[in-house]
């Protein structure tokens, strides 16, 4: 059928695409571009799990496709901007290592994802399980870019973005996951931003800075 | 090797001799009208060209038959490189000379030429311009050479004239890999042929130079034949392009005949055009780097190579 | 028409009937007699270096043009058994492909040394010159023995002959205490791999104690100890190689040697370690892994890539080409390694593709290498400086020196139409294979090693611009490179011998490849597809890939020659000499370009992690300001200096048993006395 290959190859370039916003935030360098490529992923994520949702039948993915829509693309990156606008956080935002090096680490955890899902995705039935490896790669990578980085803020949009990987793992496997389970992380999103909001504005008071190697001091000697 | 072969091969090397300053002149004038500018005249390269060939060569006192060599070598590199590289037909006598990766060796011959006599002279210029010219150079290779292990990958070999022969017979039109090998390509392409962000071709402070920097000892006829070497590089690199990511109108084995070659040579203009005024597009929209983030850029090309050839592998052949 | 050459050559060979073991155990028969005739007149170095020299380069012709003969015509092996050596193990020599392979490239290549040595050696310079005849020439016959050897005692008696040759050689200046060093440390590190050597042998003769290399063929090993053995091996002969991290010595003994003999060190000595490797994995051996592939794999690419980054730093013209060596054994050995790994994958084609990779660069690298320690040798020599700091503009007061030079530069960095090119190209051509090996993440991650080696050729056309125009171009740095002057006749011949050999194989690529055919067939069980053309070579199909290095090379020339006659008849040819532009800047003194620090600035900045600097900046009020950068090896201080110290250690602690006086040393002897007494009776 026509249609459904022309799926298949649209859903193949939106997964693409997720794996080089991954990578592009691993090598960004101003926080405000982190919140942008943030919201970029959850745009291709909306669009994948619509897509998934009119090839399937399945309508719940469709209130799934709203929820990513209105918290991750919406709400998520409104709360965050708003946050470091008052943290006066935009701007440059350290590395611990210098950026060809992460790349290169991004690297060998994309090869070690993609040959770990591939026995994984020869078993599953959904039209996207070859987009398994790139979600396991996504979460991976997310997890390098939140050890590679200084500024509380960017660790938290690292986190951020490993759920975003872990959403398109559930959608490519098993479409999608039960939605008392997606309303429950998503919740726990919402509140988790607010909470950690509260922080970064108590650990400035205390250290005048939101760089995270101030909290070393605070190790026995 | 029939004779109406070699005739097909003498109007394409003829062709691009003439057409690439017409190109470089082209983006020119692109790039003053995205800049708000009047244009220069399109046909102001050849008049630059003519000009340079008439006057007086002023050769420093102690310049060497190496410098005085090099201008000729790199012009005879890059015909020889626009004979192989199949723009208007893949039936090319010349064409199984030399495969996609000897002409990226052919390209860093050319290279290495034009920096030994940037060095010759023995000023500050030449020197510096030399130095950054081999780091971009060596950066940019092993991207270069990733574009084209995922050009082998999806057709099987790395021979141009094969390759546009694969594509026709089996064009896949969104695959994830050829567009991340496309902008890796792209990437690539402006940093070798020195333009913004690596290199600003129009810049007259010496010390951001970079291929500048090793045409400054140049006079007359030898300078015309470096620019003309320079935009015939741009012209083999946008030829290439479109023979991996592009190659619809050129004249494939068995289509002969006149009408295929003006086929050829009107899809050829057309995708000139277009090449041009996006390579204009990008140059005015983004700004010259720092001598030190070309490595990270380059990486990022390498990069999106990589992952290119990685996402073939996951999401199937 | 290259077929028919083959043909016609193969016919001469059996019309002449010639038992080529013989007659090439007679040529290195000779090199012996001719080491000695140095004696006859041990002070004159015009007997030693004009008339005992060239007949030593002769002498190579003929061994190379015996290989060459036996490698196109049948290839049963030869074997000849000579009563010399132990009692009941007599000197085994065989002659098979392999070893002719290797016999041509000692020929090729010691050819124009010695033609270039019988110019260069002058007196009063440190040996005397028979000394250093004798030295010489048993260097190559014992390297020739390596070769040729085919029972583990007389391959050892081999080595050890051309290890203590070389130190010898390479401490000709022994009055001069760094050279003296290198020569120690040399001597170190060739004995620690003999020593693995020995026990890799040990290994392979698999509890029959039977050394000739048939026994060891014929015997079957478990996996735990054919790997012990390659590991020993891949120890003991990366050692000699210059494989990372078994290095240290190469960029020390190299500059310090004679540069002839720096050319024979690199360009063959570093071979004879080559075909050590390849003998015991490919032939000893009867199974291969393919987790050793992987394994050589990884340590060529990683020596490569050290050897090209350590280069681009260095300021002395010699230590720069040491680097530069280490880094082609490391392709070398990346080419073996992925023959490995085709080969225990049941890839044949592809693994014969890889070993003729490494194989045509070993003897390109024989080549251009020579070529270039021999260029640093005339330069040496005319203007008395090796630091690159003091060197500069010589393309004007050395011309046949400096373009001969630019051969081989242009060869080593890998540029087409010369012969660098043609085994990076095959090297690059045997990666595109890679994802179709059946490992499962290995299919994925080698191709990132291609991209490693592109990093690695491109960056070694960095290194070479750097040597070229620094030494060659420019303005001169000192005021004393006025009175350089050129290479004399002998010297001239000997270079333009080695660039010919360049630019031949550059040109005409199927010889080499015809001539690594054999080999391949023997050691992997294929061989590339020579091409059925005499202009191209395509390994695989045409439709895949070729490359024609003859057409690239005519196709360069007539177009220069075309458009410098239509410039010329269009235009004019006038030219005025002025003073150079340099942007209107008033004063242009040599101090104003760069430096060889300066050149390898960019690749310190960005590979920084791989040394160990220390830099002293003169500050702001220095009136004197002086800017000084050290760079040493990591791995000297990481690795090197650990292990000297814990034997130092163990030493001393030993040493409290040299009590020193005579009753002490009486009391050692009574009591091993009393001690056998009480054990044997």
């Amino acid at each position: 059928m026509h249609t459904s290959q022309l799926i298949a190859e649209v859903l193949r370039v939106l997964a693409a695409g997720l794996l080089l916003i991954s990578f592009a935030m691993l090598s960004g360098r101003r926080t405000q571009q982190l919140i942008t490529l943030f919201a970029w992923q959850g745009v291709m994520l909306f669009l994948s799990t619509c897509l998934v949702a009119y090839s399937s039948g399945l309508t719940e993915m469709y209130y799934s496709a709203a929820l990513t829509l209105l918290l991750k693309v919406i709400a998520l990156p409104w709360i965050l901007n708003r946050l470091i606008k008052r943290l006066g956080a935009q701007w440059d935002s350290e590395q611990l290592v210098n950026v060809p090096t992460t790349m290169l680490a991004g690297l060998v955890l994309v090869i070690f994802a993609f040959g770990l899902a591939q026995p994984i995705s020869s078993m599953a039935t959904t039209i996207t399980r070859h987009t398994l490896g790139i979600a396991l790669a996504v979460i991976l990578l997310a997890f390098l870019m939140m050890i590679t980085r200084r500024k509380a803020v960017t660790q938290v949009i690292g986190f951020l973005a490993m759920e975003n990987g872990l959403f398109l793992a559930a959608t490519s496997a098993t479409y999608g996951m039960p939605m008392v389970i997606e309303l429950g992380i998503a919740l726990d999103l919402l509140v988790g931003v607010f909470i950690l909001g509260i922080f970064f504005f108590q650990i400035r008071e205390q250290f005048d800075s939101l760089d995270l190697h101030n909290l070393e001091s605070l190790k026995e000697d | 090797m029939r004779a109406v072969s070699f005739i097909r091969q003498f109007v394409e090397v003829a062709l691009a001799i003439a057409i690439a300053p017409l190109f470089t002149g082209w983006i020119a004038q692109c790039r003053a009208w995205l800049q708000n500018r009047s244009a220069p005249p399109l046909l102001l390269p050849y008049r630059m060209l003519r000009k340079l060939f008439f006057k007086d060569v002023a050769l420093a006192a102690d310049a060497s038959a190496l410098f005085r060599a090099t201008p000729y070598v790199l012009f005879g590199t890059m015909v020889l490189a626009a004979a192989i590289i199949p723009s208007l037909v893949t039936d090319l006598p010349l064409a199984r000379v030399a495969d996609s990766i000897a002409l990226v060796g052919l390209f860093a011959t050319a290279r290495v030429f034009l920096s030994l006599a940037a060095m010759d002279i023995g000023t500050a210029f030449g020197t510096l311009g030399a130095r950054r010219e081999m780091m971009v150079g060596f950066l940019a290779e092993p991207a270069l050479l990733m574009v084209l292990f995922n050009a082998f990958l999806l057709y099987g070999s790395t021979s141009l004239p094969s390759l546009v022969d694969g594509y026709r017979t089996h064009p896949s039109v969104i695959d994830p890999s050829v567009i991340f090998a496309a902008v890796a390509f792209v990437m690539v392409a402006l940093a070798e042929n020195a333009r913004i962000p690596i290199d600003n071709p129009s810049t007259h402070l010496e010390l951001t130079m970079i291929h500048e920097a090793m045409l400054l000892e140049y006079s007359a006829r030898h300078l015309a034949l470096v620019e003309w070497a320079s935009s015939l590089k741009l012209f083999n690199y946008a030829c290439i392009g479109f023979a991996l990511f592009l190659p619809w109108g050129i004249a494939t084995q068995g289509a002969d005949g006149a009408g295929a070659l003006l086929v050829a040579i009107a899809a050829l203009i057309g995708k000139l055009v277009i090449a041009g005024a996006a390579l204009a597009l990008i140059e005015s929209l983004s700004a010259k780097l720092r001598i030190f983030r070309a490595p990270e850029y380059l990486a990022m090309a390498f990069l999106l190579a990589v992952l290119g050839l990685l996402v073939h592998f996951l999401l199937g052949a | 028409m290259l077929l028919s050459a083959n043909h016609w050559i193969s016919g001469l060979a059996e019309t002449l009937a010639v038992n080529d073991l013989h007659s090439v155990l007679l040529l290195v028969a000779a090199w012996m007699v001719l080491g000695f005739a140095g004696f006859l007149r041990p002070h004159s170095i015009r007997f030693v270096a004009r008339f005992l020299f060239p007949a030593g380069a002769v002498l190579c012709l003929g061994v190379a043009l015996l290989a060459g003969l036996f490698l196109a015509s049948g290839h049963a092996p030869q074997l000849v058994v000579l009563p010399l050596g132990l009692p009941d193990l007599p000197f085994h020599i065989r002659l098979d492909v392999l070893s002719a392979f290797f016999l041509l490239l000692l020929g090729v290549a010691g050819a124009g040394i010695s033609t270039f040595a019988a110019g260069y050696f002058r007196s009063g310079e440190g040996t005397a010159p028979a000394l250093l005849g004798l030295e010489y020439h048993f260097f190559l016959a014992s390297m020739a023995m390596v070769i040729l050897a085919d029972d583990a005692y007389l391959f050892m008696v081999a080595w050890e002959t051309m290890a203590l040759s070389s130190y010898f050689l390479v401490t000709s200046h022994h009055r001069i205490p760094e050279i003296r060093r290198a020569g120690f440390l040399y001597m170190i590190m060739a004995h620690v791999g003999a020593v693995c050597i020995l026990l890799c042998f040990g290994v392979l003769q698999g509890g029959s104690w039977q050394f000739t290399f048939d026994a060891m063929r014929g015997a079957h090993f478990t996996p735990f100890w054919a790997t012990t053995a390659f590991l020993l091996a891949l120890l003991g002969f990366g050692a000699k190689a210059g494989l990372v991290p078994m290095h240290v010595w190469l960029p020390e003994a190299h500059p310090a040697a004679p540069s002839p003999v720096s050319a024979m060190m690199s360009g063959l000595m570093l071979k004879t370690a080559i075909y050590g490797m390849l003998r015991i994995s490919f032939d000893l051996l009867s199974v291969r892994f393919w987790q050793w592939g992987v394994l050589l794999l990884a340590l060529g690419l990683f020596s490569a890539l050290f050897g090209a980054i350590f280069a681009a730093v260095q300021t002395d013209m010699k230590r720069l080409l040491a680097y530069s060596s280490i880094e082609n054994v490391g392709l070398i050995f990346t080419g073996i390694g992925l023959s490995i790994l085709f080969e225990t994958s049941n890839m044949h084609l592809f693994a014969a593709l890889a070993m003729t990779a490494a194989l045509v660069h070993s003897l390109n690298h024989a080549l251009f290498k020579s070529l270039l320690f021999l260029t640093t040798g005339s330069v040496l020599h005319a203007t008395k400086q090796r630091s690159l700091g003091k060197l500069g503009g010589l393309i004007r007061r050395m011309p046949w020196v400096a373009s001969l030079a630019l051969i081989g530069t242009l060869s080593i960095a890998g540029l087409p139409p010369l012969n660098g090119f043609v085994s990076e190209w095959l090297l690059l051509q045997s990666f595109l294979f890679t994802p179709q090996l059946p490992h499962a993440f290995l299919n994925m991650l080698i191709p990132l090693g291609a991209a490693a080696l592109a990093l690695t050729v491109a960056l070694s056309a960095y290194v070479m611009v750097k040597f070229y125009g620094v030494i060659f171009l420019g303005q001169p740095r000192e005021p004393s490179l006025v009175n350089a002057h050129d290479a004399n006749w002998l010297e001239r011949l000997g270079l333009i011998w080695l660039a010919a050999g360049c630019v031949l194989i550059g040109a005409l690529p199927q010889l080499a490849i015809m001539a690594a055919a054999p080999v391949t067939g023997k050691l992997v069980g294929d061989t590339v597809r020579s091409s059925s053309t005499f202009w191209s070579i395509a390994p695989i199909a045409q439709e895949q890939a070729s490359y024609s290095g003859l057409i690239l090379l005519a196709g360069i020339l007539s177009v220069v020659a075309i458009t410098f006659v239509c410039v010329r008849v269009v235009a004019h040819g006038r030219i005025r000499r002025t003073a150079a532009w340099d942007c209107g800047y008033p004063w242009q003194t040599s101090r104003m370009q760069d430096t060889a620090e300066g050149f390898g600035q960019p690749i310190r900045h960005m590979f920084g992690t791989f040394f160990r600097m220390e830099r002293s900046l003169p500050s702001a009020s220095d009136t004197a300001p002086r800017y000084r950068v050290y760079i040493e090896d990591r791995l000297w201080r990481a690795i090197y200096l650990p292990i000297a110290r814990g034997v130092q250690k163990l030493a001393d602690g030993i040493g409290f048993l040299q009590g020193g006086r005579l009753s002490i040393y009486l009391l050692y002897s009574f009591l091993t006395l009393l001690g056998l007494l009480v054990f044997v009776l």
